[in-house]
């Protein structure tokens, strides 16, 4: 494409200013978590007048957020996990297989995934109570309870992209596999998946990301032992102070595995988004 | 022929070959899928199909705090939370009519401006120069953070009168001393933040779609005599536009039902500038403890959505048909 002298212009600018609406807040993260507690308290200036790590050391102990770190983890991980595995077997099926039923279990994938998460929130909160007062089986508040709330929005995803990628990966690979004699499981476990590998990846760290930033579920369904970071993190703010600096030191170092891991793989996360979009 | 009456990809739904068979499978070839889909399956009642004929149920029950331990038997009240929730006369009718207004107009803006900000980025990027791998990463940042931190940021720079915003303004000369998180104000801020975080992914999806734009169409137009305006007019939005239907529906969806941002950035005291219809359902329920008219705004929510969503996607379908 030839490019005239205007839309070079058009291009500096609009550069110029994308980036510091991206950068500016950025930045105040990153400098304020250096800042002492007097600097956040008084007029927001741009430049630390003292740069100082306190905030990294003393964020520990403000707040439980290591409990609150592990939590998150173990949580996040576990509804990935889960995820993930439920929808390698659902996504193959629907990949490779022609039944009946396959468009109606497709399509009430899609719509629960655009259904609002309160939808689901007050029934859960109230059959898990149920649950627990007739089984004894505590589900409110523990990890394996906020698991499975968080598959009512990472399942749903994980086998929509999931499928998409299984169908650009050619079928006489499959086939190859069959006349082999293997049978549908070893061909996913030896076949599909390694094919897939880097979309699988990406689903991964998507569901991964969703459970680690979520909030709506976690304010209700966590208790003292389980709070995750979403809710833990305003715990900074107390009656008569907020440890700003401390709330973005907590916030940048909570942030970067999930950065890093999000840039590393957005280009396959960027294939399977297109590639349901498209068809 | 194990492979055509097991691997069915290749021919189309309907046609199935059932050749004789030389081994006996110890399953029946034709549960298979079905086994396959069983733990989805398990999971999909669980925490979907079981919660919301659950819902629906409760959005017919007066149920109340003296009612949750027993939820089940909380008296049947047919459509009393609806005719009360829908009753624009009254103070919930009011209040969910304004929220209703105020989540439709945070909607239509926040995905507006992110998809003009993701596809100026999506076309500013796409010719290589020195320094667009380091952008394009740049730009995806506020997406990947997780959503409290980019609230938590926002909170503190239009936090106080003295905060990052007020303090540029008044150092800009522009006045300040303006309280950003109350009042009218508050639906500013809430959508600032939001278009910050989500334009970026507008950008991803965009800068996907134009990659899948073959060169030579402008090419001929270039040869055609066509300027650069006219391309992007008559070539790059109009191929964007499966992508783009797509895209503006989703961000739509997640836009209107938005919970996090609001919660977030207010805390229990959201502005009534900026109290999106989540928040709203939210307080009926865990607040005030009224599941059931909570359950009956839900569910009036979701067929909302579904109608929305139907007409967009017959819209939508029918214009790229004449297209």
């Amino acid at each position: 494409m030839r490019e005239p002298r205007w839309f070079q212009w058009v291009r500096g600018v609009g550069l110029c200013l994308l980036t510091l609406f991206t950068v500016i807040p950025l930045y105040v993260m990153v400098t304020t978590s250096v800042k002492p507690l007097s600097d956040v308290q008084d007029t927001f200036q741009w430049w630390p007048s003292v740069l100082t790590l306190q905030p990294y050391v003393d964020m520990w102990s403000t707040v439980r957020l290591a409990d609150y770190f592990v939590n998150s983890v173990v949580v996040s991980l576990g509804a990935a996990a889960l995820s993930v595995l439920i929808a390698l077997f659902a996504a193959y099926a629907i990949s490779r297989y022609r039944f009946r039923g396959r468009d109606l279990f497709r399509f009430t994938v899609l719509s629960t995934q655009m259904f609002p998460g309160i939808l689901f929130l007050l029934p859960l909160y109230l059959i898990y109570a149920t649950v627990g007062q007739a089984t004894g089986i505590v589900l409110q508040g523990s990890h394996v309870g906020l698991i499975i709330t968080y598959l009512t929005f990472s399942l749903p995803f994980s086998i929509w992209m999931l499928v998409s990628y299984f169908d650009s990966i050619p079928v006489d690979l499959d086939e190859a596999a069959f006349i082999d004699g293997a049978g549908p499981v070893q061909t996913l476990w030896r076949v599909v998946i390694p094919a897939a590998k880097p979309g699988i990846a990406a689903v991964s760290i998507y569901a991964f990301m969703t459970a680690w930033g979520e909030t709506l579920f976690a304010s209700i369904m966590t208790d003292a032992d389980s709070t995750t970071l979403a809710i833990g993190l305003r715990e900074y703010s107390t009656q008569s102070t907020v440890y700003w600096n401390e709330v973005m030191s907590a916030s940048l170092v909570v942030s970067i595995p999930v950065v890093l891991g999000f840039l590393a793989l957005q280009r396959y996360l960027v294939q399977g988004l297109t590639a349901g979009a498209v068809k | 022929m194990t492979v055509t009456s097991t691997a069915q990809a290749a021919p189309p739904s309907g046609a199935e070959p059932d050749g004789p068979r030389r081994r006996r499978p110890r399953i029946s070839k034709r549960s298979v899928p079905y086994l396959l889909l069983a733990p989805a399956l398990f999971f999909e009642l669980l925490v979907h199909i079981v919660p919301m004929l659950g819902g629906l149920w409760m959005s017919f029950l007066r149920l109340n705090q003296f009612f949750l331990r027993e939820w089940m038997s909380a008296p049947f009240t047919g459509l009393d939370n609806y005719r009360f929730a829908l009753d624009f006369d009254g103070a919930a009718g009011v209040e969910l009519l304004q929220s209703f207004g105020v989540t439709a107009a945070f909607s239509i803006i926040t995905v507006g401006v992110s998809w003009v900000l993701g596809l100026a980025a999506a076309l500013f990027l796409q010719r290589s120069f020195p320094g667009r791998t380091l952008l394009r990463g740049l730009f995806l940042v506020p997406y990947a953070l997780p959503i409290y931190t980019s609230v938590m940021i926002w909170k503190f720079m239009l936090d106080r009168s003295d905060g990052m915003v007020n303090a540029t303004l008044s150092d800009l000369g522009l006045g300040g001393e303006r309280f950003w998180l109350l009042g009218n104000n508050a639906f500013l801020s809430l959508t600032i933040t939001a278009v910050w975080r989500l334009w970026p992914f507008a950008f991803l999806a965009l800068m996907a779609g134009l990659q899948s734009i073959p060169t030579d169409v402008y090419d001929a137009a270039a040869v055609d005599g066509a300027g650069l305006w006219q391309q992007i007019r008559t070539i790059t939005v109009p191929m964007l536009r499966p992508v783009s239907q797509v895209l503006i529906l989703v961000l739509f969806l997640w836009t209107f039902n938005d919970f996090n941002v609001p919660y977030l950035l207010f805390d229990q005291a959201v502005p009534s500038s900026a109290n999106l219809i989540s928040i709203h359902i939210y307080q009926n329920s865990f607040l005030t403890w009224n599941f059931g008219l909570g359950s009956a705004m839900s569910t009036l929510l979701l067929l909302f959505l579904l109608v929305i969503t139907a007409g967009y996607l017959m819209l939508t379908s029918r214009r790229s048909r004449n297209a």
